[in-house]
């Protein structure tokens, strides 16, 4: 095997790297305002609202990414009018994907309140918007918080399904280099440990995190 | 003052109240006593609509809150509750706790809030305990907060759902002292509770439930030492030694 191409190539890696690592973290954070925004409209009591939020979160979670990615790409644009930015397109794509997922993780967060702190905040003449504000949602997204770090880990390799749109992530920009190089193997070698380096760094980040939130319990 | 008309309050075909009568008169001390299951909790719980009753009326302070148009919040914020499991927010320190709901509810200046709040913690014996989480805290400790906390929005009256049934029994008389003094000091009070010495020493009329409904209301002199009914005597010779 021959890795020399790294020598001049390896800019490729970072630059896919970087795009790679943008669109894991806005589709996490856009998916996770969207998700509470779907969990809420679950919990509402119009039926409606309700059944538009289970019609969304089931299918997207029985569809593949791959054709949800090309559902926005063609999609997105003939609905709005206009020339939609190919990353845009991306981060939307996998923010919608995400942002499923989230809200049922949120939703068992919500869940697993327990309701006398529902009633101990209503009992405080606290309204129920105020409520679901102040009490349930922090203590619900405390828990939820590990789960969301593997959504965010999942978000990293999902983001390689964007490359058939044409956006200059990781894996993309692997295609790239093989074609130039002519290397089946290496370059492919290369981007998976890449993608292992970010996940087992996130990881670790992540486990990190959790425990100095809990220790924040025992103050 | 508070006054009861014809409460009923069923799940499905399964009634948990059935024709509650009752006035509260302001500054009173009333204590529901009764068997598990004999709805003291719901009635308890249908005063400040956490249970919404079946039929039936309540009027507090001339409003009758179970019309719909009334802002239930604003009425809560006149009832104070306690409850048996303390639901102090897990995520908040002592402070913040009691201080939430004046802020935001009742829009009070911070520094106001706070002064209110430490002198509450001062009521409670717990000022040490300002800015610690309720983790740290024993279930005596968590339920004087909580009861501090009911109280930082100034409630016209303050509602009781078995507040000692989750202690440990040493732990028991530090919260009882606690709801002696507030009704030395006036407060008007329900309290549905298993301690029947503390029943006697606090209450000004004792309700005893049984099968979803009063069976015998009277001053506790009276109810414990000549209980009218044939229900009320058979619960009192079982729970009384």
């Amino acid at each position: 095997m021959n890795f020399s191409f790294l020598g001049t190539y390896y800019t490729f890696f970072l630059q896919g790297m970087y795009i790679t690592f943008l669109l894991a973290v806005i589709s996490v954070i856009a998916g996770t305002v969207l998700g509470i925004i779907l969990t809420l409209m679950r919990r509402s009591q119009i039926k409606v609202i309700k059944w538009i939020s289970i019609g969304y979160i089931e299918f997207i979670r029985g569809t593949p990414l791959l054709a949800q990615i090309f559902l926005v790409y063609v999609g997105l644009p003939m609905i709005l009018q206009v020339n939609v930015p190919d990353f845009l397109t991306g981060a939307i794509a996998l923010t919608i994907h995400a942002s499923a997922y989230i809200s049922e993780t949120m939703r068992s967060g919500i869940e697993a309140i327990p309701y006398g702190q529902t009633e101990a905040a209503r009992s405080l003449g606290m309204s129920k918007r105020r409520t679901m504000i102040d009490i349930i949602l922090p203590q619900a997204f405390k828990n939820i918080l590990p789960a969301l770090g593997n959504q965010f880990i999942g978000n990293i390799k999902d983001s390689s399904l964007v490359s058939v749109i044409g956006i200059s992530e990781l894996m993309y920009q692997t295609t790239t280099v093989r074609g130039t190089t002519a290397l089946g193997l290496e370059p492919i070698i290369v981007a998976s440990f890449i993608y292992l380096v970010m996940t087992l760094a996130l990881t670790r980040l992540l486990s990190h995190l959790e425990r100095r939130l809990k220790s924040s319990d025992y103050r | 003052m508070i006054t009861v008309k014809n409460l009923d309050k069923s799940y499905g075909s399964h009634e948990v109240l059935k024709d509650i009568n009752c006035t509260i008169h302001d500054g009173e001390v009333i204590v529901i006593i009764g068997p598990s299951g004999s709805g003291k909790s719901t009635f308890l719980r249908c005063l400040n609509l956490l249970e919404k009753p079946t039929k039936g009326s309540i009027v507090v302070d001339d409003q009758e809150i179970t019309d719909k148009k009334v802002n239930i919040d604003k009425v809560r914020e006149k009832m104070g509750m306690v409850f048996q499991q303390f639901n102090l927010f897990p995520h908040k320190t002592v402070i913040q706790n009691i201080c939430h709901a004046p802020t935001r509810v009742k829009k009070m200046n911070k520094a106001e809030a706070e002064k209110l709040g430490m002198e509450l913690l001062g009521k409670v014996g717990l000022q040490d305990k300002r800015d610690v989480y309720p983790v740290t805290l024993s279930g005596g400790q968590q339920q004087r907060i909580a009861i501090a906390r009911a109280l930082a929005m100034q409630p016209e009256a303050m509602l009781f759902d078995e507040p000692t049934s989750a202690l440990d029994p040493e732990m028991v008389s530090e919260v009882l002292a606690v709801i002696k003094q507030l009704a030395k000091e006036g407060m008007t009070m329900v309290i549905v509770t298993h301690e029947m010495g503390f029943a006697r020493e606090v209450g000004d009329r004792i309700l005893f439930m049984d099968h979803s409904q009063i069976v015998e209301e009277n001053t506790p002199e009276k109810l414990f030492t000549h209980p009218q009914h044939a229900r009320t005597k058979n619960f009192l010779s079982k729970i009384l030694h």
